[in-house]
């Protein structure tokens, strides 16, 4: 028996969620919708009777004050609703989260009969819309076809999940492929494998006289692609630039990880090799960091793709050594521009808007759900993203010291444990490694999942119990290519044996392959020495976590699957870790040339700096802050919004893992994907400066910090994308060392390209630097807000002639070509002084120079401060290569590297001005009682004049959504 | 006879014990259970599994606390599935539990599943009497909130323990999406006031709820539910403006916890 639910309002209760919709709408430019109310849908079939059903409605489903319910058996359903009625439901194989909790909780009120629990949503639209407009709701903001439909009327019947699966052993025929063949087998099983590689593949298996089996062949196609092999950072490279040519073999070694070995600091536990990177804490303990990108998933899917990005990142920090806890997220997002007309969307993508919304809302309710703070992050916008957002998704754990390595040994017993495996996610590996078409939606749709958080949390809840007591030695997690990748990791160096059937399936019919390559979210996999199953064993069956033993470490070095005792891969771990062939490319830089501004000098840039203010970049983020709990698990010092009014714009956040303990941990990031127009070099150092200058602008230090670097890039096969990744590696490389910051752990993203109308467009080189840091006495933490009137305001550095990819010059629709340079040597000093000023409580307000420049920075400061600002311009440290250079919009604006404005009390101004001595500094001003902002010009004269109330509402304004 | 040996013991130790209840997606636990230690009582994260496997007895603790989450991911209605679990696993345990005159707390998430079990308010027991929605805006909001503590202001204290010698006002954040407070009609509404069940009001109301309310008691007084997170702000350093306005040792929720440890520590 199958009974039908609705779940709705009462009449006169107010729909929030219905609301929400009707403005979404409005959104869309369609007018004219009066109402919009939304009905959850619940089907449950098997063996109940029409009382229990009607309990499992009245006790469980609906809330007695606000709703009621039908029951579709009761031909109540059948009614005609005024207006407009869409049905939506998820698409066979994709999860619905609220089967097993809902199963659960009709178990726990004794009602045992249910086969299968689904749900839909229902919404109800009145008002006077077009046909065409109902369709266009349906398909823009109601359902993505990606993962659900709409239900047809009196389609009771719908597609079976699952049809039986009988085992055939699938063979590919390799051996008797030409070039042609080769690569047409890649491409049909979007393999993404080259020629070069498939011809590797094929070499391999002549020599064993066979061919691969399909389950062989996707292993090799997973170990191998760029999302898990970084082979183009591996690769060799022949770099031109200047007419100047040079091999680089190994971009990765010979610039970013050789900060580290250079550097050589005693405090890195664990670089480059694991999930993460490790670095000690205090004598306990030690924390981890990792940001991963999840680009692709997010473009077809925004919510599931970007809460199975957080999901994911934080199973690596579940699988750091023997397992960390997740104690703080960091997010930062690059979309398309939300105001850009429905009609310049290309064909098959979403609209950014639409996709922002999902991404933010996919963050939110995995990261609140799995209760770790969301607490730092930045949101980016430019036209080039539309067809290809960027996710990045961080998580910092923090484990026993003793935890930190793994290592699984012969004779272990391998152990899936958490979610189900699926169809979900089966080539997502490989599928990131190609290029956005308007076909991906339908070609990769098995691509995109759906997490579900509460699974994760299971399991994060009971795997660090059994890492408590030593039960298992070694962990990961299954991210892209799934037990693929997972397995064969841990037994590269041993070798493993697996039994396909054994895992735990969320539904009859997965082949095989599907088994060992499906990327189904919220799974483990443990080595587990024998004697320690059983207690590891009730540990998870105490908290309803499942775990099956699907397989054992050997010590032969072979990686050895089967299915039903039928042998479906047998393959030698070497050639599937070694055997890649390397990678040689061709990089070529030279550096573009854009217009100047023309922008003539004017009396008064009040409005421009209004307008930078209301920008996209740098408007208020809090709509995007307040809805991630940024403060659960209780140990937030510094929060993202700070000030009088709590909604200031912070420069990092700071946590205290320890209730007591004063040490704390400092996460910030800098990303300048506009410097990168003029030149990656200088974004790279640009945006390494500005991760550094926040964690020092809270009162951190330098000399326990440590960077993490992802790279999202267009495809590097292509010279001219590869020279600027080649040429961003060596900013990197040249700032940190000098900075003495060690890389510790990063990722690239290499194919972030889009198609439309057959023309391939790059999204800008966008570098992510993010920075973890140490900080011993969390009380010596400063905020941006100023704090009281009559308080002195410095400038700290110098201000240059570097309006290149500012955002001035955005407002006024050019690049320029002089983008921000990076004085290391310099900048070190300035760093040290500051921290030591705060060490000394000299400052009672700090904030980094950034977008925006010196306007803007003075501007936030005072709006979130409640405090007014008269600063004259002619202080500010600057340096003019000529004298036509020294214009007031060049020192209001310049987005220089380095600088900082610092609130200091006038008793200790002495002591202050001392301990700069030997840096630039300017003191442009005082904290005034009045609520507003006066900035006077190099004349004398006044350029910026008004209240802080017009700055504020001009920054919050954009997304106040 | 065991449960007044156990009685005598505690009075000597001077330390309440406390179980922390925790299930899937049960998230704000490790801060609960340390808000509790900082306050001077024993406490343990027990897995409701352990209650319901009878591994672990509820009549052993004296102040039971539901911290926040969203259990089994707030499916179906925020705190529900757990509410219906608490109805058919514990609920003869959990009324002994009330009726001998022991404590409850509910924050959050555990404060959606006392009101979805018809615990709190409370008022004709077992039946629901009130609800917590989507709030007005229909999004999670993470905030923090000045919460009023109606008081000798309004002629009537609240008769709630947990809320004793408060000042005025208190600050403490709330990070929920569903917290909008409705009772079922108007009689509900002026019961709780005329029994000075109301223990916590918004002065900025961020949510939508009926008459402001952020936290209600049970007709004992014992029983508190609340939206808004004591235990996140029991350290200075929590509060989002220490840096202007000065570090103080404890913040606003601290003697939440504490009022409960006291009341055990003279009453039981």
């Amino acid at each position: 028996m199958e009974w039908k639910i609705e779940i709705k309002n009462r009449k006169g209760v107010f729909d929030p969620l219905g609301n929400g919709v009707k403005k979404d709408i409005s959104d869309l430019g369609i007018s004219g919708v009066k109402k919009v109310n939304v009905s959850q849908v619940f089907i449950i079939s098997g063996d109940i009777t029409e009382s229990d059903i009607k309990r499992i409605a009245g006790e469980l489903l609906v809330d007695s004050i606000t709703e009621e319910y039908l029951l579709w058996a009761e031909g109540l359903a059948g009614q005609r609703a005024k207006g407009r009625v869409v049905e939506i439901a998820y698409n066979p194989g994709v999860m619905d989260p609220v089967e097993e909790s809902a199963r659960k909780a009709i178990k726990d009120m004794g009602i045992y009969g249910v086969k299968s629990l689904r749900t839909e949503k229902k919404y109800f639209i009145e008002g006077k819309i077009t046909e065409n407009d109902f369709r266009n709701i349906c398909e823009k903001l109601l359902y993505n076809k990606v993962i659900q439909h709409v239900v047809k009327e009196h389609s009771a019947k719908r597609i079976e999940r699952s049809n039986g699966y009988k085992f055939k052993l699938v063979t590919v025929n390799l051996l008797g492929a030409d070039d042609k063949r080769l690569t047409k087998i890649s491409k049909d099983g979007q393999l993404f494998l080259n020629l070069k590689e498939m011809t590797q593949i094929k070499n391999h298996f002549k020599k064993l006289g066979r061919n691969p089996t399909d389950c062989e062949l996707e292993t090799i196609a997973q170990t191998w692609s760029e999302h898990c092999g970084h082979k183009t950072f591996r690769g060799v490279i022949e770099y031109e630039e200047d007419g100047k040519r040079k091999i680089i073999d190994n971009l990765l070694k010979n610039t970013i990880m050789k900060v580290t070995s250079e550097l050589k600091k005693p405090w890195c536990v664990s670089v480059f090799k694991d999930n993460a990177g490790v670095i000690r804490f205090d004598e306990d303990d030690n924390i981890c960091f990792k940001v991963e990108t999840h680009n692709h998933p997010s473009a077809l899917e925004p919510y599931g793709g970007a809460g199975t990005g957080i999901g994911g990142v934080i199973r690596d920090i579940l699988g750091v050594g023997l397992g960390a806890k997740p104690i703080m997220n960091t997010d930062v997002f690059c979309f398309g521009l939300p105001d850009t007309p429905h009609k310049n969307v290309p064909k098959g993508m979403l609209h950014p808007k639409r996709i922002m919304k999902g991404v933010v809302s996919g963050v939110r309710d995995y990261g609140n759900r799995m209760g770790i703070p969301t607490a730092n992050g930045a949101v980016l916008f430019d036209e080039r993203y539309i067809g290809n957002p960027l996710v990045y998704c961080g998580t910092v754990g923090i484990m026993p010291k003793d935890k930190s390595f793994k290592a699984a040994k012969c004779g272990d017993l391998i152990v899936a444990v958490g979610g189900r495996t699926g169809r979900d996610g089966i080539h997502g590996a490989t599928f990131s490694s190609g290029e956005l078409t308007h076909e991906s939606e339908t070609v990769s749709g098995g691509a995109v999942q759906i997490g579900n958080p509460i699974t994760e949390k299971k399991l994060t809840d009971t795997l660090l119990k059994g890492r408590d007591k030593n039960l298992y030695t070694a962990v990961t997690d299954c991210g892209a290519g799934g037990f693929s990748s997972a397995v064969g990791e841990m037994g590269e160096d041993l070798g493993a044996e697996v039994d396909l059937e054994k895992a735990p399936l969320k539904y009859q019919g997965l082949s095989y392959t599907e088994i060992w390559i499906s990327e189904a979210q919220e799974r483990m996999v443990l080595s587990v020495p024998r004697e320690n199953l059983k207690e590891l064993m009730d540990i998870f069956k105490k908290e309803d976590v499942e775990a099956v033993v699907i397989g054992c470490f050997t010590s032969n070095k072979r990686l050895k699957l089967r299915y039903n005792g039928n042998v479906v891969c047998d393959m030698d771990m070497e050639f599937l870790h070694g055997g890649i062939p390397r990678f040689e490319r061709k990089a070529v830089w030279s550096k573009p040339s854009h217009r100047e501004c023309d922008a003539k000098d004017k009396k008064d840039f009040t409005q421009d700096l209004l307008k930078i203010l209301s920008s996209w970049n740098v408007c208020s983020k809090e709509w995007v802050i307040r809805q991630y709990d940024h403060e659960v698990q209780g140990q937030s010092v510094l929060k993202p919004l700070v000030g009088i009014e709590n909604d200031g714009p912070g420069d990092a956040s700071i946590i205290r893992p320890k209730f007591n303990s004063k040490k704390g941990i400092i996460i910030s990031n800098g990303i300048n994907p506009r410097f990168g127009f003029i030149d990656p070099y200088w974004m790279a150092a640009s945006s390494i400066d500005e991760a550094l200058r926040q964690v020092i602008a809270v009162g951190g230090s330098l000399n326990r910090t440590a960077l993490l670097d992802n790279f999202c890039w267009g495809n590097t096969d292509k010279p001219d994308r590869l020279g600027s990744l080649v040429r961003a590696s060596f900013g990197c490389y040249d700032i940190a060392k000098t900075y003495g910051v060690p890389f510790i752990s990063g990722k690239d993203s290499l194919n972030n390209e889009y198609s439309v109308h057959g023309e391939s467009i790059a999204i800008p080189c966008t570098l992510l630097i993010s920075a973890i840091s140490v900080m011993d006495d969390v009380t010596k933490a400063i905020t941006m807000d100023l704090k009281e009137k009559g308080n002195l305001l410095y400038i700290i550095g110098e201000t240059k002639d570097e309006m290149g990819g500012s955002h001035y010059n955005l407002i006024n629709n050019c690049v320029g070509n002089n983008a921000p340079t990076v004085d290391a040597k310099k900048g070190l000093k300035i760093f040290n002084r500051i921290s030591e000023a705060t060490r000394l409580g000299l400052l009672r307000a700090c904030h980094d120079l950034s977008e925006g420049g010196i306007a803007c920075a003075l501007a936030e400061m005072a709006f979130s401060g409640g405090f007014g600002i008269e600063a004259e311009l002619k202080e500010a440290p600057y340096e003019a290569k000529s004298s036509k250079a020294k214009r007031d919009s060049i020192i209001l604006f310049s987005e220089s590297n380095t600088r900082f404005i610092a609130e200091v009390k006038k008793q200790d101004k002495n002591k202050f001005e001392n301990l700069m001595k030997g840096i630039s500094i300017g003191l442009i001003g005082q904290v005034s009682g009045k609520k507003d902002l006066k900035i006077y010009g190099l004349s004398g004269k006044k350029i910026v004049d008004t209240s802080l109330d017009k700055l504020k509402e001009a920054w919050q304004k954009p997304l106040r959504w | 006879m065991a449960e007044a040996a156990a009685l005598v013991t505690i009075h000597l130790m001077k330390k309440p014990k406390v179980i922390v209840l925790r299930t899937a997606g049960t998230n704000c636990d490790n801060e609960t259970h340390a808000a509790f230690k900082m306050a001077g009582a024993d406490s343990e994260l027990v897995h409701i599994n352990e209650l319901a496997r009878d591994e672990k007895f509820l009549k052993n603790f004296q102040i039971l606390a539901i911290p926040g989450g969203f259990t089994y991911g707030d499916d179906i209605a925020s705190g529900k599935i757990l509410a219906n679990e608490i109805k058919y696993k514990l609920n003869a345990d959990l009324k002994n539990f009330i009726n001998s005159g022991k404590l409850v707390i509910g924050i959050c998430n555990g404060f959606q599943a006392l009101v979805k079990a018809g615990i709190l308010p409370g008022i004709n027991s077992g039946t629901i009497e009130s609800t917590l929605s989507f709030n007005d805006s229909g999004s999670f909001i993470d905030k923090w909130t000045l919460l009023r503590v109606p008081s000798e202001v309004e002629g009537r204290v609240n008769k709630c323990v947990w809320a004793k010698n408060l000042p005025e006002t208190i600050y403490l954040p709330i990070a929920h999406g569903e917290g909008k407070f409705i009772p079922r009609d108007n009689d509900v509404l002026n019961q709780l006031r005329k029994n000075r069940q109301i223990v916590f009001k918004y002065v900025d109301n961020p949510n939508g709820s009926i008459d402001d309310i952020a936290g209600i008691c049970d007709t004992t007084g014992r029983v508190l539910g609340m939206m808004p997170h004591p235990e996140r702000h029991v350290l200075g350093t929590q509060h989002p403006r220490w840096t202007r306005e000065g570090l103080k040792e404890r913040g606003d929720g601290f003697m939440i916890f504490k009022n409960g440890v006291d009341y055990i520590k003279e009453k039981l």
